[in-house]
């Protein structure tokens, strides 16, 4: 592998960038693997990145049916965050965060991870004791965070409203520092690097279409290039996780919905952080590009098609506006959706199933993207050992039998 | 200035005055801030994203890359305005956008310098030691990146929205879609048409073809007063259709005011039309495509259909002297266009052999034409100078021979066209690659939609003309409509259409050697950054767009991106038709973010601000208000120079001593009629229903399917099938649309009927020792002796004659009666009960008093006590559960974990400071310490100083807290430390409950 630096950019400039090597192969798929990860999104490059990494499997392959990175890691606004509120999904992004801090160098690839602080805004009494009960929390679990008031967010945001007399007017935000953006292509692009450097064939334009098993044990996967060998499966397709379920005869606790994003055009530098609001509806951030990316809820009906509807993203809209006023002749430049499949808990499924060798990775709903390394971290261990790591132990299938739930709506609930 | 001395659609008597970076220029009434600074001979206009590059004009529409600016300053600045859309009007103030200090001479052009060592994706490969400087190198990154600036002000115009239904919709009005608008409308159908430019007309507008033996203008000008004159047309110019959603579903943004000058301008600036037609027929014409060459971004350098446009639209003299570079046949137009401007040289370099019906008319007027050979570069910097030209193979893979040079003011290049595909995409359908037009073109119709004209690949006129009348009076059939054929006007003689493919001139070295070919020019793709992507294993077609940013600019690609997958094929050794295209989304052209949130922003934010009937009131003696779920709650009633804690008191107090009012209006009220209302109630509440006595109430818990408290309130039977439901404030809507889904989708088999009454009702809570003397002085025709209206009764009397009905039910652990009246009343009784409570000192109330009064009770606020994870066992309330009959979350509740024992249960909490008040949100934990991570018991959901109590008091939920009481406890402080406190019962006050049954 090439390594990538300053000096290997300017000896290549100087041979007019003729000899760059292939940043992954094109390999043609083997008959058998140890084992098959299904789906190179983030996640599935990350799973076998670590599979190879951490657990020494090298002859492992990554299953894309369309273009590795196509779904929802191309799709998100790249928010990275670990301000989780229960201490068994709080361990888990913040096992993610750590890796962030460290993957461009540990990759050698500049995955742009921008820690520039992400705030969460509170509007309401409620939702100021949620933010209060959630950096405490934070706190006791090793995570940074700190609550600011009005008076200090307008400070620190120049331009967000907090007027008073806005419709509801910010009372306050929890803050996380190290929390921010990441360049979501580039993570995809730069496990999957680092993962066929390790050897780990990385097959795109392979589609799964059936799983064949024996005794309650998986055997391989059909797919569109052939019939491949596999004692062990992990499947990581966000959007498609019910399809692929329903293939090995399994029924997941999941719902597909739309996801919507748009960006703006863009602009010069006028928003160096992130904010989100759930209860005004919306979130932004700047990319390095100088487009402000938003995006806010799900659709709320169910569908497998990769766009939504306008209503949701005039919402969104409205909710923007509400935040940025100074945004309103900024104007519009590409909008567009994914497929989030969410649990009825909000946290994810990172699991063994009754099929002996068939893990499932799925359910991250709206907030997969920031959890990419750690998800990747943690599913490696499952898959290689046949057993979960005590990290993603909590977020087998069985709790939604056991009702072990671990409810990250936010401490939302309603209003008295 | 450079014009011709008359023609093309500019006013020559109206002068427009505008400023360019500073410097005062005059264009005419017609003109584009593109045109005008053509006509003025400002070439230099803009400066590249990455290498600051001197940029020019390239194109005539919403292809161009090139022609951004910054247009008027301060609040009503918007950048990145295209400048071949936009018109000029007096006094318009237009800066170039990222360039600094000026266009002409800009620092940052170093980076052409360095260009070498900024490859496609060269950001991936390095920034990445030392570990930590990545937000230093990032914040440089980001100071240089981005075009136009955004306001830093609020806007001071403002947007509407108007929803329009139609039988056809036709975007786009050129010809074809004219044709289709006029057959339609002749039959009578509804139809809008709509187009983004200043003008309808499309390619007529720039046109010297001849219609029904007129020239082109004219028969537009006809075409347009019949449309205007059918009342069953809406004609909307300035109106761009940038989306094409799910069932026949468009959005127009149409642009109000933005070409006028400011002091012209009234009313909103943008309308968001919200289309659903019936049919839809996308004429939306064609983007003419460069062909790639050395220097191909140097200023002068144009699409030869951009050089017609400003040469016989707006009149512009491009220059003295051309080269027109094509390989197929629409640019010979173009040539005799430039020649007849009255430029001294014309010079048609064409890739293919000879054609002598072509060249006739050009060698005819003294255009000289070069064939099998092509534009290998371009001289010059801040302006073209000269092309160079050379001989290519017959193959189109090489060139040979010695270096051409051609001097002249303009190249115009034309590579073919690409219909604009973009609606038919984003309305589900897929591209096909036509391999003998050389274009990606429509597939089939995926919605109620046909493509006409050249959006359809058709280019000619008279394919335009004939396929647009066919899908008009196809649509309008489609759409019920009976009509006969529309005669297609006759057309002079097209021009030819033929075209063999070139993307890029070849060269002797390979792409990354020599001179820099861009594909797009805005994020400065060249065609040494797609072969890179390519050699480093990016494949895909969205790979490369994501590698390299081709087709990431504010015009989508418009202009480069069909190239760039052509070179990408080359590259890989693939057929175009195998490489795709990316994904087409909207918006077609960029849509304002005003015009989007439309009305619905500030004080009109899509949520509606609710008031109760007394707010009125509330406000005029003081309340500070609290915004729960849409509506606005008196918080408290500070009296003067009181704090929030020493009005709470003061309320507290009055209600427990004497007496208090509370508005209550804001719960929700579903009234639940039918004769299996009992049944339903009994599915949906955890207790049972059906053997409650009428007027009497009784309170209830709703579970999730989880077996989680969802939702709670009192529930009164008013008759035999006949119940009236409280909800939360913030959870009505919720609660009511919970139970259509239950009753619609699962049970509906049962007869229930629900109505929301939240609106009709106004309440107010008479809540302390001397309520029971102020409702009886106001109140007739009920008995409100103790024992004949006892607690948890509702009964109905009169005030004031006005019928009210008065529910003996309590939040506060008080003696209390809730007073509810038809709202128009709500002000009028409230008052009543006012002047009723005066010699009692009656005292109203906000919800910061409600919720201490009621933790001092231990009464649970569900979504502040509760979070979506507490069982009503977990509460204590295991009493509200049914053990004999099944209701929603039975079932859930039974499960390993949600039975377990040790949850997290409500207890109550006593600091051991008596004056320490927790902060709500607090952590709970065993031992004080610093260990990371510290095992949590619980948190602080309620926490507040009673004065009734004499102390603090805190409700929580704590890890087996049931069978803790006692025990002392570690609280979290807003200070990183810690503070003890035992657990206790949840009642600090009146635990027989003595005196809400007095």
């Amino acid at each position: 592998m090439n390594k990538y630096s300053i000096f290997s950019l300017a000896r290549n400039a100087m041979s007019h960038h003729e000899k760059w090597q292939r940043a992954w192969r094109s390999p043609s798929p083997k008959k058998r693997y140890d084992a098959i990860i299904v789906g190179g999104g983030g996640h599935g490059l990350a799973t076998a990145y670590y599979m190879a990494k951490e657990h020494g499997m090298r002859n492992i392959a990554v299953l894309e049916k369309g273009w590795i990175g196509g779904g929802n890691t191309g799709r998100n606004t790249t928010i990275v965050r670990s301000n989780y509120l229960w201490d068994e999904a709080a361990q888990l992004y913040e096992k993610s965060m750590k890796l962030w801090e460290g993957l461009s160098q540990d990759l050698n690839y500049n995955v742009m991870f921008s820690q520039r602080g992400v705030y969460n805004l509170g509007h309401t009494l409620q939702d100021m004791r949620d933010i209060q009960r959630r950096v405490n929390a934070n706190r006791l679990n090793g995570v940074d965070g700190e609550v600011v008031d009005a008076a200090e967010l307008q400070k620190r945001i120049p331009h967000l409203n907090c007027s008073p007399d806005s419709r509801y007017p910010v009372l306050g935000a929890s803050f996380q520092a190290r929390g921010g953006t990441a360049r979501h292509d580039a993570v995809a692009w730069g496990f999957a690097r680092a993962a066929d450097n390790l050897g780990v064939d990385i097959i795109q334009n392979c589609e799964v279409i059936g799983f064949r098993r024996e005794n309650g044990e998986i055997q391989g996967v059909e797919t569109s290039q052939g019939y491949i060998e596999s004692p062990k499966v992990g499947v990581v397709t966000a959007g498609s996780s019910s399809v692929l379920a329903n293939m090995a005869g399994l029924r997941l606790p999941l719902e597909s919905h739309p996801l919507q994003a748009f960006v703006s055009e863009p602009i010069k530098p006028i928003l160096d952080t992130v904010v989100m609001s759930n209860a005004v509806h919306g979130y932004i951030s700047q990319s390095d590009k100088g487009d402000l990316v938003i995006g806010a809820g799900i659709d709320s009906y169910n569908g497998y098609g990769q766009r939504g509807s306008f209503t949701t993203i005039e919402h969104t809209m409205t909710a923007i506006m509400e935040l940025f006023p100074i945004f309103s002749r900024v104007r519009m430049n590409r909008q567009w959706g994914g497929i989030v499949d969410t649990c009825p808990d909000a946290c994810p499924i990172i699991s063994k199933t009754d099929i002996k060798g068939l893990y499932f990775n799925c359910g991250w709903g709206t907030g997969g993207f920031k959890a990419t390394p750690g998800s990747g971290w943690v599913f490696a261990h499952t898959v290689a050992n046949d057993n979960p790591h005590e990290l993603n132990a909590a977020f087998a299938l069985d709790r939604f039998i056991s009702g072990a739930l671990i409810d990250e709506h936010g401490a939302a609930g309603v209003a008295h | 200035m450079k014009r011709i001395p008359n023609g093309g659609r500019i006013d020559r008597s109206k002068p427009v005055n505008f400023s360019f970076e500073g410097k005062s220029y005059q264009g005419f009434q017609g003109d584009t801030i593109a045109s005008a600074l053509l006509a003025n001979d400002v070439k230099l206009i803009g400066r590249s994203w990455k290498y600051h590059r001197p940029r020019g004009v390239v194109g005539d529409g919403a292809e161009e890359p090139n022609a951004l600016f910054q247009v008027e300053q301060g609040a009503l600045t918007i950048p990145n305005v295209r400048g071949t859309q936009a018109p000029i009007y007096d006094a318009m103030v237009v800066n170039s956008t990222n360039a600094w200090p000026s266009v002409n001479f800009d620092v940052m052009s170093i980076f052409g310098a360095f260009s070498r060592f900024l490859p496609a994706g060269f950001y991936y490969k390095t920034f990445m030691w030392p570990a930590k400087f990545w937000m230093a190198y990032e914040h440089i990154i980001r100071q240089a990146s981005g075009l136009g600036e955004s306001p830093r002000e609020s806007d001071p115009d403002h947007y509407e929205k108007t929803n329009a239904h139609c039988d056809v919709l036709v975007a786009g009005a050129g010809p074809s879609g004219l044709m289709a608008a006029l057959s339609a409308g002749r039959a009578g159908a509804r139809v809008i048409i709509a187009d983004e430019q200043e003008e309808l007309g499309g390619r007529l507008l720039s046109s010297s073809e001849l219609i029904d033996s007129k020239p082109a203008t004219k028969w537009l000008e006809e075409t347009l007063e019949e449309l205007a004159s059918l009342k069953n047309v809406t004609l909307i110019p300035r109106g761009t259709v940038f989306g094409y959603h799910d069932a026949n579903f468009l959005t127009i943004a149409e642009r109000l005011t933005d070409h006028l000058a400011l002091a012209q301008r009234s009313g909103p600036r943008e309308r968001l039309w919200r289309v659903r037609a019936k049919q839809v027929v996308l004429a939306t014409g064609a983007h003419e495509r460069p062909i790639v060459f050395g220097n191909n971004d140097r200023p002068g350098v144009m699409l030869a259909s951009a050089a017609s446009t400003y040469t016989n639209r707006y009149g512009v003299l491009l220059g003295d002297s051309a080269v027109v570079f094509t390989n197929n046949d629409s640019a010979y137009q173009t040539a005799l266009d430039l020649k007849a401007s009255g430029m001294s040289a014309v010079t048609l370099v064409d890739a293919r052999a000879s054609n002598e019906n072509l060249i006739e008319p050009l060698k005819a007027v003294g255009v000289e034409v070069i064939n099998q050979c092509a534009v290998v570069n371009v001289i010059g910097k801040a302006r073209v100078i000269a092309a160079e030209i050379q001989n290519l193979s017959d193959d189109g893979k090489s060139i040979f021979g010695a270096k051409q040079r051609i001097d002249c003011d303009i190249v115009a290049t034309s590579g073919g066209w690409n219909p604009a595909i973009h609606l038919y995409s984003q309305s589900g359908g897929k591209a096909l690659w036509n391999d003998d037009k050389a274009c990606f073109e429509n597939g089939i119709s995926v919605q109620d939609q046909v493509s006409v004209g050249a959006a359809n690949a058709s280019f000619s006129l008279v394919d335009c003309l004939t396929e647009g009348a066919q899908a008009g009076r196809s649509a309008a059939i489609a759409a019920g409509f009976n009509t006969k054929n529309t005669r297609i006007p006759g057309v002079s003689c097209s021009a030819g259409t033929d075209l063999t493919p070139l993307w890029r001139t070849p060269t002797e070295d390979p792409p990354g050697r020599g001179a820099k070919a861009f594909v797009d020019q805005q994020n400065d793709v060249g065609v040494s950054d797609i072969y890179l992507a390519a050699r480093e294993g990016f494949e895909s077609i969205e790979h490369v767009k994501r590698y390299t940013a081709l087709g990431f600019g504010t015009d989508q690609g418009k202009m480069g991106n069909i190239s760039g997958m052509a070179i990408l094929s080359e590259a890989l050794g693939n057929s175009i038709s195998d490489t795709g295209t990316t994904t087409f989304r909207p918006n077609y052209t960029p849509v304002t973010f005003g015009a989007i949130a439309g009305p619905e922003i500030g004080e009109n934010l899509s949520d509606p601000v609710r008031k109760t009937a007394m707010h009125t009131w509330h406000q005029e003696n003081g309340a500070l208000f609290e915004d729960v779920g849409q509506w606005k709650r008196p918080w408290y009633f500070p009296k003067l120079n009181e704090d929030i804690h020493q009005a709470v008191d003061r309320e507290c107090l009055a209600v427990r001593n004497s007496v208090g009012i509370m508005d209550a209006s804001t719960l929700g009220k579903i009234e639940i009629t039918g004769k299996d209302s009992g049944d339903f109630l009994n599915m949906i509440y955890t207790n049972a229903w059906k053997k409650l006595g009428i007027n009497t109430a009784r309170y209830g818990f709703m579970l999730g399917e989880d077996g989680m408290v969802m939702d709670d309130g009192v529930t009164i039977r008013l008759d035999e099938n006949r119940y009236f439901m409280h909800t939360t404030t913030g959870g009505a809507a919720s609660v009511m649309s919970w139970m259509e889904l239950w009753l619609q989708t699962e049970w509906p088999e049962l007869e229930v009927y629900l109505t929301s009454v939240t609106d009709h009702w106004a309440t107010a809570a008479v809540a302390g020792p001397n309520s029971r003397k102020v409702v009886d002085s106001v109140i007739d025709g009920i008995d409100f002796d103790k024992d004949a209206f006892p607690f948890m009764a509702s009964r109905e009397g009169l005030l004031a004659g006005l019928p009210v009905r008065v529910n003996r039910i309590s939040f506060s652990g008080e003696l209390c009666y809730e007073v509810n009246i038809q709202a128009n009343h709500g002000c009028f009784m409230w008052e009543q009960l006012i002047a009723a409570g005066a010699k009692y000192d009656i005292t109203p109330y906000g919800t910061e008093a409600m919720h201490v009064l009621r933790a001092e009770k231990g009464y649970v606020i569900v979504g502040q006590d509760t979070d979506g994870s507490v069982t009503p066992i977990d509460l204590g309330m295991g009493w509200a559960i049914s053990k004999t009959k099944d209701f929603l979350g039975k079932r859930s509740l039974e499960r390993s974990d949600t039975a377990r024992k040790d949850r997290k249960q409500f207890v109550g909490l006593l600091t051991d400071d008596p004056k320490v008040v927790l902060q709500e949100g607090s952590q709970i934990v065993n031992n004080a310490s610093d260990q990371i991570p510290l095992p949590m018991l619980g948190h602080v959901t309620s926490s507040y100083y009673s004065a009734c109590v004499g102390r603090s008091i805190a409700l929580a939920l704590v890890k087996n807290g049931h069978q803790r009481m006692g025990d002392t406890v570690y609280v979290t402080t807003p200070d990183k430390g810690f503070v003890s406190a035992k657990i206790s019962t949840t009642v600090f006050l009146d635990p027989q409950g003595e005196k809400q049954n007095a």
